[in-house]
């Protein structure tokens, strides 16, 4: 299959939210998320609770998605930073790592200067963070180890789900 | 592509409704809008046209509970069904994990049914899918019409591998739960397997 299930654990979960975190500060922004390309959230920092978490991830995606085919018709492999300019809110979206989409929403606290420069070095340390993640998945894969918590349950399980 | 967070403990899957236009996709995704619990649905999202086709994707998120202390979350999407947005249609079916076609059930329709049908195959195996080999369920909707062909029929026609079918009406809600249900079930076995 083109792209194999996407494990997040609680290490890298960590170091991701550590370097966002800190993107946050260091870029002025009000919020930042991490978006997987299918369009689930994977993490986000800052005022999250003021937004539907769940539609901006998978608007993202779709804008993504629909630049990403643009590109393709243009002859471009995909064009990695997206940038929406409101008049209060702006929105920054870069991809990470060729698979995962960092979204920034910053206001006139911040500047789209400082917003590119920071997350230029985010991106590297995200980039690597998921290597190590895509990394350690496919080797939990070839040993066959099933740390997976759906090896074991039953159809009685997914049975009561729908009861 | 189901994406599974240890951190977190929730597992999160994709369905995307596929179909010939104005064959209910967008109907099934607003029946189980309605009828469900506040708490299980996040807000449902329509990039339509002004005049409710379809333009991009309806998106509605759902939780169904939890499972061995992992939290499931369904992610339904449909596709555009008008032929002509067939690149916006190839762009929702990455990462999907289990596929609803919605066939209409008027005689008049059947060529449409087919046509998408054989659309699907060929965008799933654009992005590396073998339908064959994804959870995937049909659903004949539109049973109540006075123009609707035999189930026999549109089996025959549409579903030769024999995968788990389904009649409804999606206005009424028939068979929309049964529907969904039954492809989010695949999904999790699949998973079980672990592919």
């Amino acid at each position: 299959m083109s792209n194999p299930t996407l494990v997040m654990y609680e290490e890298e979960f960590q170091e991701v939210n550590e370097v966002i975190g800190r993107l946050l500060k260091e870029a002025n922004a009000k919020v930042i998320f991490l978006v997987d390309k299918n369009g689930q959230l994977i993490s986000g920092v800052g005022e999250t609770e003021r937004f539907d978490t769940t539609s901006l991830a998978s608007l993202t995606a779709g804008n993504i998605a629909a630049t990403g085919g643009l590109a393709k018709l243009i002859g471009e492999k995909e064009f990695s930073i997206l940038f929406h300019e409101g008049e209060k809110d702006n929105l920054h979206i870069s991809i990470v790592a060729g698979r995962v989409i960092l979204v920034v929403l910053f206001d006139n606290r911040s500047s789209l200067g400082l917003v590119r420069l920071r997350v230029k070095k985010s991106s590297e340390e995200l980039s690597s963070i998921f290597e190590k993640l895509m990394k350690k998945s496919e080797e939990r894969e070839k040993r066959g180890s099933s740390d997976f918590p759906f090896a074991e349950i039953t159809d009685d399980d997914i049975d009561n789900l729908f009861s | 592509m189901s994406f599974i967070n240890y951190a977190s403990r929730e597992i999160n899957c994709k369905i995307v409704y596929y179909g010939p236009g104005l064959c209910g996709k967008t109907t099934n995704l607003q029946f189980v809008y309605q009828k469900t619990a506040p708490d299980a649905k996040g807000k449902m999202i329509s990039l339509a046209t002004e005049t409710e086709r379809t333009l991009f994707f309806d998106f509605l998120p759902l939780s169904l509970g939890e499972i061995r202390g992992f939290k499931t979350r369904f992610h339904l999407y449909t596709v555009p069904g008008q032929v002509f947005y067939d690149a916006s249609r190839k762009l929702i079916l990455k990462g999907v994990d289990g596929v609803v076609f919605v066939a209409d059930s008027q005689e008049e329709r059947i060529d449409a049914n087919i046509e998408s049908l054989e659309n699907l195959r060929i965008n799933l195996k654009e992005q590396g899918y073998d339908l064959d080999k994804l959870p995937y369920i049909v659903q004949y909707n539109k049973r109540d019409l006075p123009g609707a062909m035999s189930v026999e029929e549109l089996h025959r026609e549409l579903n030769p591998t024999n995968v788990p079918e389904f009649e409804a009406c999606a206005t009424t809600g028939e068979g929309v739960f049964e529907t969904l249900k039954a492809v989010a079930k695949l999904i999790l076995i699949d998973l079980k397997r672990g592919k």
